[in-house]
């Protein structure tokens, strides 16, 4: 597009001056065409870059320039070339020919403009580097005034001088205001200063060159015709070129003048790369030690010190150095020690100068300055980084500063990772409790034994914590059924652990036809050997026989038997002697227990449970207790024993105000019919 | 929550509970009397005359000298039992092993016949 209006220009302008030059020739081009061409050929140039440079999202700012610097170069040695080559031809007719003249013109301004939008629009990107709205809009006010003066010189409105100077004075100012925004300068680094340095200087001297050759062509060719399409009135290029060359100027300038505080720009970014290496070093380390050498290396390389160490005193002394041995490092602990100087420091400059003056005491030591800082780990002083320099008063407050926060946040590095540790430890920790849970589940009984003689209803829930509560029946032949209901001391892990042991006890004892105080005494005696010192299992073991109508039970320390006989009506609990097993470890159980006896009959009923349910607390802090638990029982003296259990647990709850009661509680409901 | 109170009377040790022993604090109640016996008391009074409550955990360190006690001649005795934790005691059946006095006097005396 821009290449066929540039021809297209071309070819209307030099027949339009030839016509001129000959006046016998009717020319039957309009004399505005050139400048509508000139125009278009502008703005397809405009918008070529506008697309090509703009959108191009990976440039940086040296490459930018170098774009430009680039094309002034093509159109410099371009230009040079045919000026090479019109001298070499000398001063024939065809070299002062007007349409030759006019030729080498119109090539020189083609190159003139593209090299100015191309600019135009590398500039555009450096300025919005970092854009506000204002910065917009003043951007968008300057873009559209340069195109609508395109569209005004495009119609062959008559020249008013007024409105000229204003637009082109407008344009200036505009452009020198956008021409103060030069943050893009500060991200550079030194190195991509220099270049940009010299690809600055070159681009301004390519641009005087070609204005200079342009200026010098248009007089050359107003001698010889004044009806050429002449830019010195065009408000666009003109603006074009105050604006580009002002910016590069000033760009120029900016950067020789920030050369000198690059070194400064550069280290405060270091610092801030290395402070996030030590604030992230930890996710992606996973180690402790990682997070002290990279403390170490970024705080030498931040303050440039000679040498360094860092010194660990928590799980086991560690001792990390840079360019120094063990034994230098050694030495000045010692001397700082001896002298008792309390190492560690705060941010306070006065005690890093006692600190180095103590220092220069030690002889034989190559180090002059010193500074150290402690670690602090969840409040606690962990260790301490130390840094040397061979000169004297080597640290300035900065990077006192700076190396303070690097410890610090080394320290809470470490805390986190620690933190996070502990949490996934937790984790586990919960994760077991639950598995020690659905063990503890499975070991109580899916189905319990029926018999026509009776039917047995069974419930238990656990706290949040594993729980202890064991109960389970057992055939023992055709007519006599045991039942066991039993609480471990204490929760967790190993409650649930001995109740397996009590559960292995029962199934083995209990197969063949036991005694209930036999039973004790061997359980006792399996136990000894399990149980550790201060746990204890308190059970009752039943055998009910269905031919004699007789159950035989011995209670081991366990809550006392709730019996309702339907023949009276009345409930009573059976209070008789027994200790809970692993209390006594040696054979002299055997006189703590004793073998009981009671006959059964329809209609009655045997509530079993642990001491949690008589042991659960109101809000008052009342315990439910025996008698509430005699009333609730002959409250539904008639049910089922599902009857009976539900309207327990419901009176349990209705008490309590909860249904998480913060222990263990189990029942176990016999009915007789 | 527990607190522990510890007096000399008489050549014995009297250890004052007043509160409540369960599992976490159960572990105070054991070191009390570690301690005494460390510090070669042979006559160990516990008074529990302000002890609102104890759990299995509580009554497992009283069970877990027991034997200690006899090899070593050691006497310990309890009083001042409200009725609540003494039927927890008797429930276990630790009443049969233990030596329950009525009041400090009683316990006194209970501990000088031993």
């Amino acid at each position: 597009m821009g290449v066929i209006t540039w021809l297209a220009l071309l070819f209307t302008d030099i027949s339009i001056v030839f016509s001129s030059v000959h006046s016998m020739i009717k020319s039957d081009i309009p004399v505005w065409l050139p400048g509508v061409l000139l125009n278009l050929f502008i703005v397809s140039l405009f918008y070529y870059y506008k697309f090509k440079i703009e959108r191009d999202e990976i440039l940086n700012f040296v490459d930018l320039l170098w774009r430009v610097f680039a094309t002034g170069l093509v159109a410099t040695v371009i230009s040079l070339s045919l000026r090479l080559g019109a001298h070499l031809l000398g001063q024939t007719k065809l070299t002062t020919h007007v349409v030759f003249l006019d030729l080498i013109y119109m090539i020189n301004l083609g190159l003139m403009i593209g090299f100015l939008v191309m600019a135009f629009t590398a500039w555009k990107r450096l300025i919005l580097y970092q854009k506000s709205k204002w910065l917009l809009r003043v951007w968008a006010f300057f873009e559209i005034g340069l195109l609508l003066s395109l569209l005004y010189s495009s119609f062959n409105l008559p020249q008013v001088q007024w409105l000229y100077v204003t637009m082109l004075s407008i344009f200036v100012l505009t452009g020198l205001v956008l021409s103060g925004n030069m943050k893009w300068v500060a991200y550079l680094n030194f190195r991509q200063k220099w270049t940009s340095l010299l690809l600055l200087l070159l681009t301004i001297f390519y641009l005087l060159y070609i204005l200079y050759t342009n200026s010098k062509l248009t007089d050359e060719l107003g001698k010889v015709s004044p009806y050429f399409t002449n830019y010195n009135n065009h408000i666009f290029i003109l603006s074009l070129i105050v604006f580009v060359t002002i910016y590069s100027i000033f760009s120029f300038l900016v950067i020789l003048f920030n050369l000198p505080t690059t070194s400064v720009f550069e280290q405060k970014l270091e610092e801030v790369v290395n402070f996030q290496r030590i604030s992230q070093s930890i996710q992606t380390e996973q180690n402790e030690e990682s997070v002290y050498n990279i403390l170490l290396e970024t705080s030498v390389s931040t303050v440039f010190a000679d040498a360094a160490w860092l010194e660990i005193n928590e799980r086991g002394y560690r001792l990390f150095t840079y360019k120094i041995n063990d034994k230098e490092a050694h030495d000045i602990i010692n001397h700082l020690k001896d002298h008792n100087i309390k190492g560690v420091l705060d941010q306070s400059s006065d005690k890093t100068k006692n600190l180095s003056r103590h220092l220069a005491q030690l002889r034989g030591s190559r180090f002059r300055s010193i500074l150290a800082f402690p670690i602090h780990v969840g409040g606690e002083n962990i260790g301490t980084l130390a840094l040397l320099k061979e000169l004297p008063d080597g640290f300035n407050k900065e990077m006192t500063k700076i190396v303070s926060t690097y410890a610090n946040q080394a320290g809470i590095s470490i805390e986190n990772f620690r933190l996070m540790e502990e949490a996934l430890q937790n984790e586990r920790y919960k994760e077991e409790l639950k598995i020690a849970k659905t063990v503890q589940k499975s070991l109580l009984p899916q189905l319990l034994e029926k018999d026509e003689d009776f039917d047995i209803a069974a419930f238990s829930e656990s706290a949040d914590e594993v729980g202890g509560d064991y109960y389970d029946t057992l055939r023992m032949d055709d007519h006599q059924v045991s039942l066991i209901i039993a609480d471990v001391s204490g929760k967790g892990t190993t409650a649930a652990f001995h109740m397996s042991q009590m559960k292995g006890i029962f199934h083995s004892l209990a197969q063949h036809c036991i005694e209930p105080d036999e039973f004790m005494i061997r359980a006792n005696q399996a136990l000894v050997y399990c149980l550790e010192r201060g746990s204890f299992i308190s059970a009752t073991f039943f055998v009910i026989n269905k031919e004699t109508k007789r159950i035989r039970y011995a209670r081991a320390g366990h809550c006392p038997l709730l019996y309702y006989r339907a023949a009276t009506g009345t409930a009573e609990y059976f209070k008789d002697k027994g200790i809970a097993l692993g209390m006594v470890r040696n054979k002299s159980y055997r006189n703590f227990i004793q073998a009981n006896e009671f006959t059964y009959a329809p209609g009655d009923i045997m509530v079993l449970y642990t001491d949690g349910i008589t042991e659960a607390k109101d809000a008052k802090g009342e315990e439910f207790g025996y008698e509430r638990l005699t009333a609730a029982l002959l409250e539904i003296k008639d049910g089922t024993p599902k009857e009976v259990q539900d309207h327990l647990i419901n009176r349990l709850y209705e008490f309590s105000g909860t249904k998480n009661i913060n222990d263990d509680y189990t029942t176990m409901i016999v009915g007789f019919k | 929550m527990i607190h522990i109170k510890r007096l000399q009377e008489d050549n014995a040790d009297v250890i004052v509970l007043i509160g409540e022993i369960d599992a976490s604090s159960s572990i105070e109640l054991d070191l009390a009397i570690a301690k005494s016996v460390g510090e070669g008391f042979s006559k160990i009074l516990i008074d529990c005359s302000s002890l609102d409550y104890i759990s299995s955990a509580g009554l497992g360190v009283f069970m877990s000298y027991i034997e200690e006690f006899k090899d070593r001649d050691i006497k310990m005795v309890l009083f001042g039992m409200s009725e609540k934790v003494a039927n927890t005691f008797s429930i276990l059946g630790l009443n049969e092993l233990l030596q329950i006095g009525k009041d400090k006097v009683q316990a006194k005396q209970m501990v000088n016949e031993l």
